[in-house]
Order: structure tokens, then C-alpha cells, then sequence
């Protein structure tokens, strides 16, 4: 941040009890569980000490421009969410419905285009031979057993965003907390290895951040607890990250991006409400995806490309899309149209890519913090719970008097979420995805192993950095395209300005898409169909190239072609260039890079700061 | 002037023009499909109305600023949320059924009631401002229908400029036809103005404003009377969202020159 002294003069300082960074499912936990607490004490133990004689003066920001944008559909078992919620009625929240049937699905290849290995073409052989007498219909294997670590049945299909907006209405409706949206946290504010609040995002300002007409200068919040809840990618999280590292023995190397769309289904489709559909194998055998049912005909579907997935041209949206056309899932979508779409990146690094969770004046919750489950596919609802948590920890530490130090923080919260099941689930799953850095077969191996028997085994991998992982195309599709005729390909894309990854996918045996302008179009169509980017005037990029001579030596470019709203492209002397009225804030470019970060403190040579605006659409 | 305004700002709010919206019928007559799940915001037009009527307040000493909305309580807490840190107001929340389906008369029925019960509103400093049209609804006749009922004669709509000289009449610039405006001056409040764009950008965020209108937003939304809006005499013959025309296509290095002379060569073919 580069302001000159006269603005930081007149910058602007606020004081409040708790600030809270980022308003998703784990904040909504948080506030949820303090506001009531907040509303039943009337003030008489839970005192302000910036306000006295007021209950405690707590707000949350929120960087998207309302709360529940760009999202994702959900499915959990909703156990902590329950908690809060005693008497939720899932029809009190809109697109939210029970389990009612649940499946898991393998896909085999019907075009023969997928990257399998050859353990994964004998087992489809068998498969196929032996489908007259196995559940095989439609290219598709359906287990006839779902291991109860994956299981969801109690549970609920829902839409977060429209959770979330739920959630947020509650706790704003107590007038206990206040929530605001459309104001991103910059940065928290350190004394020395401790943290005193958080600085807002400067505006008025030039693309490069500089001051220019408007120019008002991010607010300093001091608080006696910053709360962090920003997500894996979110800016107050990663520069803590840097600032403190990560505990010994834990690393946040396992990512994915997931891409999503609420769509219509035709009349008849077939599906009930509360119907959950888990797949994988297909379009790679390491891609899963999902479909859950939600009232009103409407549908949450999305697939999840890994970190651990090799390709240095991974792409998420045409792989959704050629998920969709698989003969198991075509059925149900026939007909059907896209009413939103977003992106967004996952820590799959669960437990183990846990940082300090807390430390004086901060404690960290949700997915950022290390809580989604990869063994039972979870994470909205452990989230809840470790915001539940810390409010309960808060609320013992203010009624006792006890300020907001790292050692009172680590007695009354990490105790809570060490004794809690969201952590020795954690610990379960913490090694259950490992295998898949070793390919397919191990991966699903490694996570049987460590569902069964309950985290004692796994896969044994070392496991690296995504950078280090990525294989050259080459190598990727080796036996399938020869180096010429990949140097052909990505000579005529780029001569095109047409994405590689779809070329390739086309070459390989992919079907290519046919638009039908419904439920199968353009990316860009995507971006302004399904939800749309805003990009309000006067913030700095926050997607910033920190080496570009990095940059112009890279052949790889997966930052390009991993780009979500392809906001990412070809720019000046091998640059890439940054087009934030396109950016959807999914975060993949913070970890698709294929260059190591040059300070070490990064994934790679992408800087994903704090920014404004994203993706508007309320259904996602 | 010794002593500034009492503006009070009309305005309502509306889906996110960004989600695409469909039409339904429904048993109690049109409506916007998954409405109540759509993210609302205030109605851009009344937002530029509640922006002038901040700098004014700003530029009058005394002067006071109320934002009289309608709409379901949990849209407007939501659309408060952002609006709120925006520019300090005062809200009068009215707990009623929002969108393009409303009656604009019934609308302003409700509307009106509302200020006449605003406490210590000084008619004889009086200006009622809102958007001339509505987003949701493009009949520019609620404001009009406003100002009957609260009995003020003078009204201007289509509103850009407002000009207040020092004995406190002011000058108004109206659009009319072919880019022009119509300009007329007033000699006192109270006034009717129901604004077009203005010229003023839409305010960054701005914490401390937030924080400052939320101590009145919240118990003002608490005490917000459910309110019934009367259909009586009110039907549709016929609902459809103006038919959408996108062509996309990839173009690069094209000259402006070329852009610029494409769509002129358009706009004279689609007239």
C-alpha cells in the first residue's frame, strides 16, 4: 500500500469490541451464537469497553457487494447448523430441502477421451462386461454402498447464498452486530506479533492503488479481537499466513476450483427435491462432481478440479460442461436452462493446512482455518461450528475478564474446537486425500483407507507444492499428442486468441460443445447469464503479478488458462494482463501458478489481494 | 436562508439490475419469478435523488435528510445494509409488497401517509425528492401522485440540477426533448422534485456513516407497520420484460473509429 502522508493523516480510525473479516458460513456462526447471547444479557456481563455501558460493539465486513453472492450449493449433514437452529424448517430458507435419496456415482468414459491409466481402463473393462449384472446404466456405476463417512442422509441440500443472506438477516434483525457488506478489509493491523484491528481497503484510487480523485483511504478498525473468517484466499488470512507461518508439520498445498451453476430443470426431470447425487471419474477420473435438488424444479451442480490434477492447461468451466453431457447426468438436465454460475477455490488441505488459530487479539474460523473435511466432502457446516465455537470462547473471556491474549484465546477456543467433533473428524481425513498425489486409483484407495479405518492408514506420499506437481503438456499427453503437433495447437490457439485447453480437449476426443444459448453457452455468456461481475470504480486490482520478469520467462501461462471469468490474459512482453470487470474472486490464480513464489511466502508469482466487488448472483 | 431543508427522499427498492429477471403469474396476480430471493437494491433512480439530497443537506446548514422506502422489512434491512454508508439519512421503513406490480397510487397512498407522520417536518421547508421513474416501474407517476396528496403544487420532474440561491428560492433544470432542459425557478419549498441521473457519483462506503444511520435504521425497520397495498380496479392485460438482444462476438485490435462507426451504422438501422 503506498500512500503519502498527508493521507495517511487523514485517515480515519474507528474503535469497536470484535471486528469480524469476511461474512460466510463460519462468521454466520459466530455471530448467530453471539448476538443471541448478546441480546440476552442485555448488556449486563458482555460489556463494551470502547462503548461502556453498552452491550459489545461488534462489526463484521463483508468484500462482496451484498452477503451470499457467489456462492455455492450445499449439502451437509447440518449437524452444528441444527444446533443453532432447533426448529429450522427447511422451508423457511429458500431452496433448502432434506436428503431425501442419495447416490454415488462412477462414470466411465463414453467417449474414450479421459486420461486413465491402465488400472482405471481394466476395472471400466470389468465394469462394462459385467453390467448386465451391476447397477451400470447410462456409462455409469452406481455404488451400491455409500461408506457412512460420505454419507449426508440426515441432512440438507441448500443454496449459500441464500443461507447466508438468511443467516445475515437474523443476526441484523437482533441489532447486535452489524454487517456490512461491499467493504473489503485491506490488511490487519499489527503491534508487534500482535494484531489491533484491520485496515479497510483504500478507494479513490487508480488501478495501481495509487490516490486519485475521491481518494479516501481504508479506515483503521481497532478491536480488542479480529475474527477471521475470510476464506482461504481472503487477504487478512493469507497475510497472517506470511506474517506467523504455519504451525510445524502443516502445509496448505491441496486445492481445488470449483465451478458451479444453479439451473432449471425441465418439468419431469425426474428428480426430487432433496435428491444428492456425488460423482467422479469423469471427464477425469479425479474430477468429482455434484448434484443436489433444491425445491422449485431448481438444481445445484458443479464439478471440483483438484491441485493434485497434473494439467498445466486445467480449466474448470468446459470440463463442467462436459461433465454435464455424460449420458448419466444428460437425462436429468434435458431441458434444463443455467439461471447462475460462479467459481470458487477450496483449501483442501483441511486439518493439516491448518495455521494458528489463534494469537493475541485474533482468532481464525472456517475454511481459512483449516476446518472443511475432505473425507466427508463438508465444510459449510464445520465451519459453523468453529464460529460457534469461538463466540462461546469470547463470551467466557469477557464475562471472566480476560483480555484477548494468544494463551486465553488457546484455552477457551482451541480447547473448544480440539475436544469437538469438527476436529477429530479433521484428524480422520487429515492424510485421506493424499493418495491422489500419487494418481487416481491411489487417491480413492488412500480415502477408503482412511474413512475405514477412522485416519490410522493411508496413502504414503510426501506431499509438494501445486507448482511442483504440474506436469509440462508434454508429459500430460504424452502417447495421446506428440510435442509437434502440441506446439501446433498452442501456436494456432494463441494465434486465434482461443482458449488452448479447449483445443487440446477437442484433440484428445472431447465432444466438442454445441451452445444451445440455455444451459450450454459461452463462458462469457456464462459471466453475464448466470450472475454478473461488478467491479466498482475507484480500488486497486487486486490480482497483481509481483515479479512480471517471472512472468515473461513462464511458457505455461496456467494462470491464463485456469482464469475462471477469464479475467487472466495475454498481456505486454509475456505479462499476463488483469481484467477485474471479469474477476469472479474465485482465488485459483492464487495457486495456479507453475512458478514458486519468489519470497516464499507466496504459492506463486500471483498476488491475490483484497478487492472489490465479484460475482452478483443470489443463487449460486 | 437562515434555516436549511427537510428533504425527504422517496424510495423504493428493486431487484439487483444485474439478475436477470422473468415474469410469472401467480394466484395473486404477475410477479417477478424467485423475487423474494433476488438481491435487492435501492431503485437506481431514487438513489440519485437520495444523493443530490445529501450534498444539498450538506451544503444547507440545518438541513435534515429521511428516506421513505416500501418494501418487504427483510429486503429493506438487506438493501440498508449497503445504502446505509452511503450518505447519513434518517429511514422511515414501510413493511409493504415492492416491484414492478404495484399500483403507483396505492404506492402513493403509502408513501404520503408515512411523511404526513414524520414528526417535526417543517412543510414551509419542505422538498420531496425521488426518482421521476422507477426501475421497476416506468410510469413516473407515484412521485407526481405524491405530491397531490401532501397537497404541494409545485413539481418538477425529470430533475438534473437544483441550484438554491441565498434567499432560498431555487432554479430547477428539467429534461425535455432533444438533450435540452427546461429551466424554472421557484421562489420557496415546498417543492415536489422527482430527479433523473443528477450529477453526482454514487458515494464510496463510507464506515462511519454506516455506523451512524444504523443507530436510527435498525429501530426504524423494528417499528416499520406491515401495510396492504389495494389492487382494487387493478389488472394486466399483458406482462413481458422487453425482449433481450445480445450478439456477442470476439473482435480484436479493431480500430475505435470502426467500433464507433459499427454502431452508429446499428443505431441508424434500428431506427
Amino acid at each position: 500500500m503506498s500512500v503519502d502522508s498527508t493521507a495517511e493523516q487523514n485517515r480515519q480510525t474507528m474503535e469497536a469490541d470484535i471486528v469480524c473479516v469476511g461474512f460466510g458460513p463460519a462468521a454466520g456462526g459466530f455471530l448467530t451464537e453471539l448476538t443471541r447471547e448478546l441480546a440476552q444479557d442485555g448488556g449486563a456481563t458482555l460489556q463494551s469497553s470502547v462503548m461502556p455501558g453498552m452491550p459489545l460493539q461488534v462489526i463484521c465486513y463483508e468484500r462482496a457487494d451484498d452477503v451470499g453472492f457467489g456462492v455455492s450449493g450445499v449439502v451437509s449433514r447440518a449437524r452444528a447448523i441444527r444446533t443453532s437452529f432447533p426448529e429450522l424448517n427447511p422451508a423457511d430458507v429458500p431452496m433448502a430441502a432434506e436428503v431425501s435419496h442419495e447416490e454415488v456415482l462412477y462414470l466411465l468414459d463414453p467417449g474414450k477421451a479421459s486420461r486413465r491409466s491402465a488400472l482405471v481402463r481394466f476395472a471400466d473393462t470389468a465394469l462394462r462386461l459385467l453390467g448386465p449384472v451391476l447397477p451400470l446404466k447410462d456409462h455409469a456405476f452406481k455404488l451400491p454402498y455409500i461408506p457412512p463417512f460420505l454419507r449426508k442422509e440426515p441432512g440438507l441440500t441448500f443454496s449459500l447464498g441464500q443461507f447466508t443472506q438468511w443467516a445475515a438477516g437474523q443476526v441484523m434483525g437482533s441489532g447486535m452486530a452489524q454487517i456490512w457488506p461491499g467493504m473489503p478489509v485491506a490488511a490487519p493491523l499489527f503491534e508487534g506479533e500482535r494484531v489491533c484491528g484491520v485496515r479497510l481497503l483504500d478507494q479513490g484510487t487508480d488501478l495501481s492503488g495509487a490516490p486519485g480523485d475521491g481518494y479516501m483511504p481504508g479506515m483503521d478498525i481497532r478491536a480488542a479481537l479480529t475474527v477471521v473468517a475470510d476464506g482461504p484466499v481472503g487477504a487478512v488470512g493469507q497475510a497472517l499466513n506470511r506474517k506467523f507461518g504455519l504451525p510445524p508439520g502443516n502445509e496448505q498445498f491441496e486445492w481445488a476450483v470449483g465451478a458451479k451453476m444453479v439451473v432449471e430443470l425441465a418439468p419431469g426431470s425426474g428428480l426430487k427435491p432433496g435428491t444428492v447425487l456425488h460423482t467422479f471419474g469423469y471427464p477425469e477420473p479425479e474430477i468429482f462432481g455434484f448434484l443436489y435438488v433444491h425445491p422449485d424444479n431448481l438444481a445445484s451442480l458443479g464439478i471440483f478440479v483438484p491441485s493434485t490434477f497434473g494439467s498445466p492447461a486445467r480449466t474448470s468451466y468446459r470440463y463442467l460442461q462436459q461433465w454435464m453431457k455424460h449420458p448419466a447426468l444428460a437425462g436429468y438436465l434435458a431441458g434444463a436452462e443455467l439461471r447462475s454460475w460462479g467459481a470458487k477455490s477450496l483449501l483442501e488441505s483441511g486439518r493439516r493446512g491448518e495455521p494458528y488459530l489463534a494469537g493475541d487479539g485474533y482468532a481464525r474460523i472456517g475454511e481459512g482455518s483449516g476446518s472443511t473435511n475432505m473425507l466427508t466432502g463438508s465444510g459449510v457446516d464445520e465451519a459453523w461450528a468453529t464460529g460457534v465455537q469461538l463466540a462461546q470462547a469470547v463470551c467466557e473471556l469477557v464475562r471472566a475478564g480476560k483480555p484477548f491474549t494468544k494463551a486465553n484465546l488457546e484455552a477457551a477456543y482451541v480447547k473448544r474446537r480440539r475436544e469437538s467433533w469438527v476436529e477429530q473428524e479433521g484428524r480422520i481425513a487429515e492424510k485421506a486425500r493424499d493418495g491422489f498425489a500419487s494418481g487416481f486409483s491411489a487417491g480413492m484407495l488412500g480415502m477408503a483407507l482412511a474413512g475405514f479405518s477412522k485416519g490410522r492408514l493411508g496413502w504414503p506420499v510426501k506431499l509438494k507444492p501445486p507448482h511442483e506437481r504440474l506436469q509440462s503438456l508434454e508429459q500430460f499427453y504424452a502417447g495421446r499428442i506428440s510435442s509437434v503437433e502440441i506446439e501446433r495447437i498452442r501456436r494456432e490457439s494463441r494465434e486465434r486468441g482461443e482458449p488452448l485447453h479447449d483445443a487440446l480437449m477437442d484433440r484428445v476426443g472431447f465432444e466438442p460443445i454445441a451452445l444451445d444459448g440455455k444451459l450450454f453457452v459461452s463462458l462469457q455468456d456464462a459471466l453475464l447469464v448466470g450472475g454478473k461481475v461488478q467491479a466498482a470504480h475507484g480500488y486497486a486490482n487486486h490480482v497483481v503479478f509481483t515479479h512480471p520478469e517471472v512472468c515473461s520467462d513462464c511458457g505455461d501461462k496456467l494462470c491464463i488458462e485456469v482464469c475462471s471469468g477469464q479475467a487472466i490474459y495475454p498481456g505486454v512482453n509475456g505479462v499476463p494482463a488483469f481484467d477485474r470487470e471479469k474477476c469472479v474472486h474465485c482465488g485459483a490464480c492464487l495457486w495456479n501458478c507453475s512458478r514458486p513464489g519468489p519470497d516464499k511466502t507466496r504459492l506463486g508469482n500471483i498476488d491475490f489481494r483484497s478487492g472489490s466487488g465479484g460475482l452478483h448472483s443470489s443463487q449460486n | 436562508m437562515s434555516k436549511g431543508y427537510h428533504i425527504v427522499v422517496c424510495g423504493g427498492i428493486v431487484p439487483d439490475p444485474l439478475q436477470r429477471l422473468e415474469p410469472v403469474s401467480t394466484p395473486s396476480g404477475p410477479a417477478l419469478r424467485n423475487e423474494m430471493m433476488l438481491p435487492a437494491v435501492l431503485d437506481p433512480w431514487a438513489a440519485s435523488a437520495l444523493y443530490e439530497a445529501a450534498a444539498l443537506a450538506k451544503k444547507m446548514p440545518e438541513s435534515k435528510v429521511w428516506l421513505v422506502a416500501a418494501g418487504p422489512k427483510a429486503k429493506l434491512q438487506q438493501v440498508m445494509m449497503v445504502t446505509g454508508q452511503k450518505v447519513p439519512f434518517e429511514l422511515v421503513a414501510i413493511d409493504a409488497p415492492a416491484g414492478g406490480f404495484t399500483e403507483s397510487f396505492a404506492v402513493a397512498g403509502l408513501l404520503a401517509a408515512a411523511i404526513k407522520s414524520i414528526p417535526g417536518l417543517d412543510y414551509s421547508r419542505l422538498l420531496v425528492f425521488g426518482g421521476w421513474e422507477s426501475a421497476s416501474r416506468g410510469a413516473g407517476s407515484t412521485l407526481q401522485a405524491v405530491g397531490e396528496l401532501l397537497e404541494i403544487s409545485a413539481q418538477f420532474q425529470g430533475v438534473d440540477e437544483l441550484a438554491v440561491a441565498e434567499d432560498g428560492s431555487f432554479t430547477v433544470l428539467e429534461r425535455v426533448e432533444g438533450g435540452r432542459h427546461q429551466v424554472s425557478k421557484c421562489s420557496a419549498a415546498p417543492a415536489v422534485l422527482g430527479w433523473a441521473t443528477g450529477n453526482l457519483a454514487e458515494p464510496p462506503n463510507n464506515p462511519q456513516v454506516g455506523m451512524a444511520n444504523m443507530r436510527a435504521i435498525m429501530p426504524a425497520l423494528q417499528k416499520a407497520k406491515a401495510e396492504k397495498l389495494s389492487a382494487e380496479g387493478l389488472s394486466f392485460q399483458h406482462v413481458a420484460l422487453p425482449a433481450e438482444q445480445r450478439e456477442t462476438r470476439i473482435v480484436k485490435d479493431t480500430p475505435v473509429d470502426v467500433i464507433a462507426n459499427e454502431i452508429v451504422d446499428w443505431l441508424r438501422g434500428a431506427n
